[in-house]
């Protein structure tokens, strides 16, 4: 299993959820993806097409400030 | 996987303003991301974005072809459908995007070609302006017309930009 990780911290739309599925189309299933991202607009929508598009969001947690993380598995 | 799959935006991009191609770019690839099929069909104006050359250049088969390709210009030549200042502002905007973090037009027309964005160019401007389809980047897909595009669009969104 291959663990990979990503901080779109500093992206906006639509970018957030384009590098995220980028990076999950390069991973095999099973993998987990680690996106570091910020409240507001990646927070509400990249667990969300995550889940929309088959896989799994082990967790989303506050990091710090305007910062969280969460765990995709492809 | 799922229905989201059988999703498809298609867009007819029809103007080679800045803007409204960093728009029609934009719904692309935020389409493409969550799974849609997307369609880009370039005509007139918009064929300025697929040109191999970025820059001004004679290209076509005829004088007219040659001044009227000269004339539009390429990718870097894009105006701003506003406020344009002889091509200042693009340039401007480009450095108020990078300033903001906010995708540049080269870096979602990457992103559109990674997400495997279907580009498509429209066959009779094609002929308008004397080029073939080697003067556009090798990503383009096919050259077609309205049949092929009324066929790949079915059943989608279309957009006309």
């Amino acid at each position: 299993m291959e663990n990979k990780t990503i901080d779109i911290t500093k992206e906006h739309c639509p970018m957030t959820f384009v590098k995220t599925k980028l990076a999950l189309e390069k991973l095999k299933k099973g993998d987990q993806l680690t996106v570091f991202l910020s409240e507001g607009e990646p927070l509400d929508n990249v667990p969300k097409t995550a889940k929309e598009q088959g896989h799994k969001v082990l967790e989303v947690s506050k990091v710090e400030g305007p910062t969280y993380k969460i765990v995709i598995e492809k | 996987m799922n229905t989201s799959e059988e999703k498809k935006l298609s867009i007819i991009c029809l103007s080679g303003d800045f803007d409204k191609v960093l728009a029609a770019f934009t719904l692309a690839t935020g389409a493409a991301a969550v799974n849609y099929e997307v369609n880009l069909f370039f005509t007139f104006w918009g064929l300025n974005v697929l040109k191999q050359k970025k820059q001004r250049a004679f290209l076509g088969n005829t004088f007219l072809a040659k001044m009227f390709n000269f004339l539009m210009g390429g990718l870097k030549n894009l105006p701003l459908s506003r406020l344009n200042f002889m091509g200042i502002s693009p340039i401007l905007m480009t450095i108020m995007m990078k300033k903001n973090n906010v995708a540049t037009l080269p870096e979602l027309i990457q992103a559109a070609i990674d997400l495997e964005v279907n580009l498509y160019v429209c066959d009779m401007s094609m002929n308008i302006l004397g080029m073939t389809k080697k003067d556009y980047i090798p990503e383009v897909k096919e050259v077609l017309g309205v049949a092929k595009f009324l066929e790949y669009s079915k059943d989608g969104e279309t957009l006309f930009i």
